[in-house]
């Protein structure tokens, strides 16, 4: 795909592994770049919001991205008591940009997978989420044919005007590998963020997720295979479907709950 | 004039400028190779060329009774009748004794290349043809032209014998003799190898390796350079550019590479040839030895700042090396396949980011939790909930210790529950014999064996230098592992860093304990066992002896692969290649499995979890894989009592403890 004049810039955060809790590309932000490649190329922006950090570990986890072949990230420099949202739209307001890409949610801090639907109500741009694909771009139309991730593999094909927000999913194309020369030599631009201070999380008192309660597995193997198949196998799905209409919805979720006893 | 004066005259001239335009080629040959990097000019090694060539070189040359000899006389007689051409031709000494020795020499050189004739008559698939089938004629040429215009000179036939028709003929076979043989040295016929290999020899990159000596820890890069690893020709050093002119194309070390074997896209020769000729510039029609297997020949160009790889050499190539050192060993150059493709790999992940099949996954894993296959890191030790092990630490509550004789190095195996069991068994013995030892906990990382040979050489000096400083806080006399890829990598490779340790492998360690008697073995096992050397306990680090001696304490009478000790078959788990996985016709391990099938054992004894889990996975039926900790647990006699599991035996009867 030739998209030159296409302005397609990727807004990144540091991830962290889940076992380790170490800080790393986030997985949805590298494929977010991915994609973002494949369809502008050099010309991918890429913008990060915060200072960078004196921790090597940080550093490293946002040179990373670096390493994809990105020859700069922005920083847009920020308080850590700023609100990201709209100092990234304070930012973007600025900007002519045809394709906002993010992960579907941050891998540590708050989490909520809020960030893209809030920067499409403060820039009024459409908003599209969990995308595994960009189909083509219509550059005389300004159109984009996405699409769209859904559970158990199903793709939803979506037709949305430019300019508009997309968060990428895990389905995406994997994220090429980080290579580290390139990673060491990419620069970063930093400007200073408007400063916004985030009023809401001031009060907020933070604690710890406590785990989801899973249902157990009750499984009735007799031999070591049957159990060893019982671990292994996938969730075979029969329960799901997908439901259209709202009447079908609501009875469906009814059903459900009926189901489970709890209404 | 006289025949025989025209002649004298006539070789005065022709040698004389014969000299010249080899000496013109020389300077241009040495121009190519100061195309690379800087590199340690070693001016000392130059004194050391014919101790090398006779000692170190001929040592390997040896392994092929046949061809050594006929090299001693080959090249022994052109080296000797050379120089008494030029004494007798162009310094015009006319001194019998030296006419006498020149027929001599030309005489010994022209029965070696009898012997080279024979030997190409049914050339084996692993010599190069073209050129090399021409070398034995030229080789007799020169050496019978020189003998037959001697023979006047000594006085056994008369001057001016077989006048002017004689003369012709021979000003024709030393044009063209000398032609080959001097003026091909050095404008790139197939006696360059000798112009190039003396002076690789002199001057190699690696000293170490010449009297008996070993080096084989890859070379560390600085991170910060402008470019990491070697993209172009001329990113090699400019003594590894020489080391690849030095190729004789022999073969041997194709011969003994298990990725060429198992049909994958890796001949070591021809990569060695494709770097002569990258650095020369031109193409690869004119090889004539086998290609890499499924890429046909004359497909690929290069020059010395063409990019390497996808248009010179596959990256596929690069990839299929295990990393084996089959072919450094076997190589009578002494040249460093394994380097050259690390530096070229380093590029590739470094700069490229292109690591194939499960690398990129793998490297990115060691980066974020220190183990190759992303397990948590506090898990570590969970393998080991059952041991009570000491573990190195400053926490008195925990009961950590700073100090003990032995740290034990447990390696990736803790995530495998297969070496796992060989871990159990190691522990079982060190207990039995009261070694006092201690482990590094969930401050253990990966040692970076295989970050570095997947090219990630920053990932590789991360992880060394995090467990040197973990090990530095801690007293131990000596560092034992079941892994000799930790073992090359902490024994060889910290060294650059500042990690200066005695290492020793299991086997090694339990083979002084059993000599010392502090660990006594049920020697009445009949097992029908053959044993497997590991690539990194053998030709990187010279063990053949410790793990046969344990196992003939045993009382094992091992039956010997073919192919053991240096000439060790690769059970193709190294070098990362069973993450990058290349495919070819056959697996490695399924042919090092068909080696030990052909001996009958029953058993095939292992040193090494790599190996344990690439034999394991060959399909059954085959013969059992057990690593020597677990024979040896197997045949322990505790405390000098037996247990049989059907009741207990005393056995302290003659046994000394
Ligand atoms: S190291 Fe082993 S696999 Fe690699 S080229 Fe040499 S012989 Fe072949
Ligand atoms: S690299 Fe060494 S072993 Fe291989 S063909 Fe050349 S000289 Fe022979």
């Amino acid at each position: 795909m030739s998209n030159n004049n296409l302005s397609v810039i990727s807004l990144v955060s540091i991830g962290e592994h889940p076992t380790s809790r170490r800080p790393r590309r986030a997985e949805q932000d590298a494929r977010a770049i991915e994609l973002g490649i494949k369809l502008v190329g050099d010309n991918l922006q890429t913008l990060h919001a915060g200072k960078l950090s004196d921790d090597p570990s940080q550093q490293t986890a946002l040179r990373s991205y670096l390493g994809m072949g990105l020859s700069e990230i922005h920083l847009l420099e920020m308080s850590e008591n700023a609100d990201a949202v709209l100092v990234i739209a304070e930012y973007l307001k600025q900007q002519k940009i045809d394709i906002i890409l993010t992960g579907v949610r941050a891998e540590n801090g708050e989490s909520s997978g809020m960030l893209p639907y809030l920067l499409a109500e403060q820039l009024g741009m459409a908003m599209v989420t969990s995308i595994a694909e960009i189909l083509s771009i219509d550059e005389v139309n300004q159109q984009a044919e996405v699409l769209q991730a859904l559970p158990r593999g199903q793709r939803r094909k979506l037709k949305i005007d430019l300019p508009f927000i997309a968060s990428v999913d895990m389905a995406a194309a994997m994220p090429r590998q980080s290579a580290f020369g390139p990673a060491m030599r990419g620069q970063f631009e930093a400007t200073q963020a408007a400063t916004v201070t985030d009023q809401e999380s001031s009060g907020w008192q933070v604690a710890d997720a406590k785990k989801r309660p899973k249902r157990l597995k009750i499984i009735k193997a007799k031999t070591a295979a049957d159990r060893f198949k019982a671990a292994t196998a996938k969730a075979s799905g029969g329960g799901g479907k997908v439901v259209h209409g709202v009447e079908e919805s609501a009875q469906a979720i009814l059903d459900l709950l009926v189901e489970e006893g709890l209404v | 004039m006289s025949s025989s004066e025209f002649l004298s005259q006539f070789l005065f001239t022709l040698i004389s400028f014969a000299i010249l335009l080899t000496l013109v080629g020389a300077v241009k040959r040495m121009l190519l190779w100061s195309q690379g990097q800087s590199s340690t000019i070693h001016w000392l090694g130059l004194l050391q060329i014919p101790r090398r060539y006779l000692v170190d070189l001929h040592h390997v040359v040896a392994r092929d009774k046949y061809m050594s000899n006929t090299h001693v006389a080959t090249a022994g007689g052109f080296v000797l009748s050379s120089i008494l051409i030029i004494l007798l031709y162009v310094f015009q000494l006319k001194l019998q004794i030296l006419t006498w020795a020149l027929l001599g020499s030309s005489l010994l050189m022209f029965v070696g290349s009898i012997f080279v004739m024979i030997r190409r008559r049914n050339p084996p698939p692993n010599l190069s043809l073209g050129k090399w089938q021409r070398l034995p004629k030229s080789l007799m040429v020169f050496s019978l032209s020189f003998f037959i215009l001697t023979l006047p000179a000594t006085g056994i036939l008369p001057s001016d014998t077989g006048g002017w028709l004689l003369a012709v003929l021979l000003v024709a076979g030393i044009i063209w003799g000398i032609g080959e043989m001097f003026f091909g040295m050095t404008w790139g016929g197939p006696m360059k190898h000798a112009f190039a290999g003396a002076l690789h020899l002199g001057l190699h990159r690696r000293q170490e390796r010449f009297g008996n000596g070993q080096s084989t820890g890859l070379k560390a890069i600085d991170l910060s350079a402008k470019k990491l690893g070697v993209e172009k020709p001329i990113d090699f050093k400019w003594n590894q550019l020489l080391s690849f002119d030095a190729c004789v194309e022999c073969g041997r070390c194709e011969n003994n590479c298990p990725a060429f074997a198992a049909g994958q896209p890796l001949n070591p020769k021809k990569l060695i040839q494709d770097m002569v000729i990258g650095m020369a510039g031109g193409d690869d029609a004119k090889f004539a030895g086998s290609p890499y297997p499924g890429i046909k020949v004359g497909t690929h160009k290069g020059g010395a700042i063409i990019p390497i790889v996808n248009v010179l050499v596959e990256s596929d190539t690069l990839w299929s090396c295990t990393t084996c050192r089959a072919c450094v060993d076997a190589c009578p150059m002494m040249i460093e396949h394994v380097d050259a493709i690390v530096d070229m790999r380093r590029f590739e992940t470094m700069e490229k980011g292109q690591t194939p099949g499960k690398g990129s996954e793998i490297l990115e894993n060691l980066s974020a939790t220190d183990n190759p296959n992303g397990f948590d890191p506090s898990s570590r030790m969970n393998w080991a909930a059952d041991q009570n092990l000491t573990v190195f630490g400053h926490d008195e509550k925990k009961q950590e210790v700073t100090e003990a004789d032995v740290l034990l190095w447990i390696g990736d195996a803790a995530f495998d529950m297969r070496n796992q069991r060989t871990l159990r068994a190691i522990i079982k013995l060190l207990r039995a014999a009261d070694v006092n030892f201690a482990v590094l906990g969930d401050a253990e990382f990966d040692s970076g064996d295989l970050a570095r040979r997947l090219g990630d050489e920053a990932t590789f000096q991360r992880l060394a230098t995090s467990n040197i400083s973990t090990m530095n806080k801690y007293q131990f006399k000596t560092i034992v592992t079941a892994d000799p890829h930790a073992f090359h990598c902490i024994k060889n490779e910290y060294v650059e860093f500042g990690g200066n340790y005695n290492v020793m492998h299991h086997t090694g360690f339990f083979a002084d304990l059993v000599t010392e008697n502090k660990l006594l073995l049920d020697n009445s096992k009949e097992l029908a066992l053959t044993y497997h050397d590991p690539c990194y306990l053998g030709r990187y680090n010279g063990e053949y002896d410790a793990p046969r001696f344990l196992l003939e304490s045993m009382g094992v009478k091992i039956k010997e692969m073919d192919r053991s000790k240096s000439t060790a078959r690769c059970c193709g788990g190294g070098g990362g290649a069973p993450v990058t996985d290349i495919p070819g016709k056959q697996r490695i391990p399924d042919m090092r499995m068909a080696d030990v099938v052909e001996t009958k054992a029953e058993i095939v004894a292992v040193a090494c979890p790599q190996c344990n889990l690439m034999l394991e996975g060959v399909v059954e039926p085959r013969p059992e894989v057990k690593d020597i900790a677990e024979l040896m647990l197997d045949a322990l006699i505790e405390g000098g009592i037996e247990n049989t599991g059907e009741g207990v035996v005393v056995n302290m009867v003659g046994a000394q403890l």
